[in-house]
Formats: C-alpha cells, structure tokens, sequence
C-alpha cells in the first residue's frame, strides 16, 4: 500500500511538472530571462504549488504521525552557512545554463527525448562527486 | 519565445503542492527530488529504505509517458542549448544540491511551505544566481 501511494504521489507530481511546463527548459529558461523573452509562467507554478503546500501541511504536520509511518521525517538542520549559500548559488548557476532541475528533468524521462537523459546521468555524478569531497 | 500559460501553469503547480502534501501526510516526507534521488544512490544511509523512493520516481517518469503516449497530450520541450553545455549543468546541479541539501522542490517549495529560514535563504540564492546566469550567457556572451 505505501508503495502503491508514493506510485500515484510521483504520477501527480509528474502530471503536475509537465502541465506546468516546468519539464520544457526552453520556458524555464525564458523565466529567467527577464531582460529578453520573459515568459513569467513559472511564477504561478511556485505561486500554485506553495499555497496548497502551505495549507495543506498546516493540516498533515498537526496530526501526531502520517499513515503509513511512525512520525514525520523533518529536516532538523537549521544552520544557515557557506555551504548552505555557495551550493545553492552553484545550483542556481546550473539550472541558468541548461533550464534543468531535477524536479523537472525526472518527469522529462518520460517525455522519451536524450537531453533530460543526458541532465540525469551528470546530475548523479555530480551528487557523488560533491558527497565524495564533503566526506574530506 | 514560449507561450505564457498561467492557467496550465497554476494548475500543474496546485498538482505539485498536492503530492507534497500527500507525501507528508502518507509517508511523512518531504517531496524533495534532490533527497529522494539521494536516497537511491550507492552509499546512502537510506532512512525508511529506496522502496517509497523507488515508487515516487517510478510514477513521475511514468505519468508524463503515459499522458503523451497513451493520451496523445502535447507537452512543449524544447533544451535550447548544446550537449556539453547539459552535462555541465547537470554536474553543477548535482554539487550544489548535495551541499546546498535541497533543489526548487526540496527547499523551493516543501521547505518555504515549512516556513524554514535556511530554504527560503536557499531559493533567493539560486533564483538570483539562476537569473544572473541567464543574463550573462544571453546578453553578454550571446548564447552557448
């Protein structure tokens, strides 16, 4: 049942990333370009995507546990440092040279096309690397 | 050019926020695809096991497929920039998600939904440097 559910949860974010043309780097990228061909479409995907998240935890985080778990995994660091700001920076640095993050490249697997495949294999070799010299 | 769509655009987004709060409130987890990916790699201390992770990942790729093969539903993609420059972006990417520990879903949405101040630090982050990108590749260097 649990796996079931995260199936169907991981079809509704990809129908959701597709319709929202987060899946297209060409729309991503034109988001950024505020100067040049600006599409501001991504606004209303963050701008849709918050509200019902905020709303929708206000309700799931009061209860005592989720379904199928013991108690909810929160991330407990709270930290704002170098690394919280330099990796996001590099993050930011990717995504405007490509118009990939990974939470649209996944879905855009499925769009059958090489590049998100190409996105996704050095999106993974680049986590490696980074956990690698993190452990030093 | 691509089309400004701000319905299709708020409706995927309200989809997104729908299967982060589902996530939260089945399986307790926050809907980051940096985190669930990393989950899945070799050498992860994969908390509560790839199976969840597995299953997410699964119906994300699959939902698109099906929707455009099955349905015939016509999704624009079009990735306006060479192949190295793809690789070079997904391996930035993949290093500054491990350290910056979170991408637009993690920190973008689930962590701002959490009102948490290292996530919103986060995504002004890598919103301005994002657009400061585009900015020098399309306006100073003229494109890659």
């Amino acid at each position: 049942m649990p796996l079931l559910a995260a199936l169907l949860i991981g079809m509704i974010f990809g129908s959701g990333i597709v319709l929202a043309g987060m899946a297209n780097p060409a729309k991503v990228l034109n988001f950024f370009d505020i100067a040049g061909s600006w599409d501001p479409s991504l606004a209303f995907v963050m701008g849709g995507a918050l509200a019902v998240t905020l709303i929708g935890y206000r309700f799931v985080l009061r209860r005592l546990r989720p379904a199928f778990d013991q108690g909810f995994h929160l991330p407990a660091r709270a930290a704002i440092d170098r690394r919280l700001v330099g990796g996001s920076a590099l993050l930011g640095i990717g995504w405007g040279i490509a118009g990939f993050c990974p939470g649209g490249a996944i879905p855009a697997l499925g769009l059958l096309r090489p590049e998100p495949l190409l996105f996704v294999a050095t999106l993974l070799a680049g986590m490696l690397a980074a956990r690698q010299l993190k452990k030093r | 050019m691509t089309e400004f769509t701000p319905w299709s655009s708020l409706a995927g987004g309200a989809l997104i926020g729908l299967a982060a709060v589902l996530l939260m409130a089945l399986h307790g987890r926050i809907m980051g695809v940096t985190g669930i990916l990393s989950g899945m790699l070799p050498g992860a201390a994969a908390g509560g096991g790839r199976g969840w992770r597995l299953a997410f990942l699964a119906g994300a790729v699959l939902a698109p497929l099906f929707l455009t093969r099955a349905f015939g539903l016509e999704v624009g993609f079009d990735s306006p920039v060479s192949w190295a420059a793809v690789a070079v972006s997904g391996f930035l990417v993949g290093m500054g998600v491990t350290w910056g520990g979170g991408c637009t879903s993690g920190h973008g949405i689930c962590g701002n939904a959490r009102l948490s101040p290292r996530s919103l630090v986060a995504t002004l982050t890598f919103m301005a440097t994002a657009t400061l990108t585009v900015w020098v590749i399309r306006h100073l260097i003229g494109g890659i």
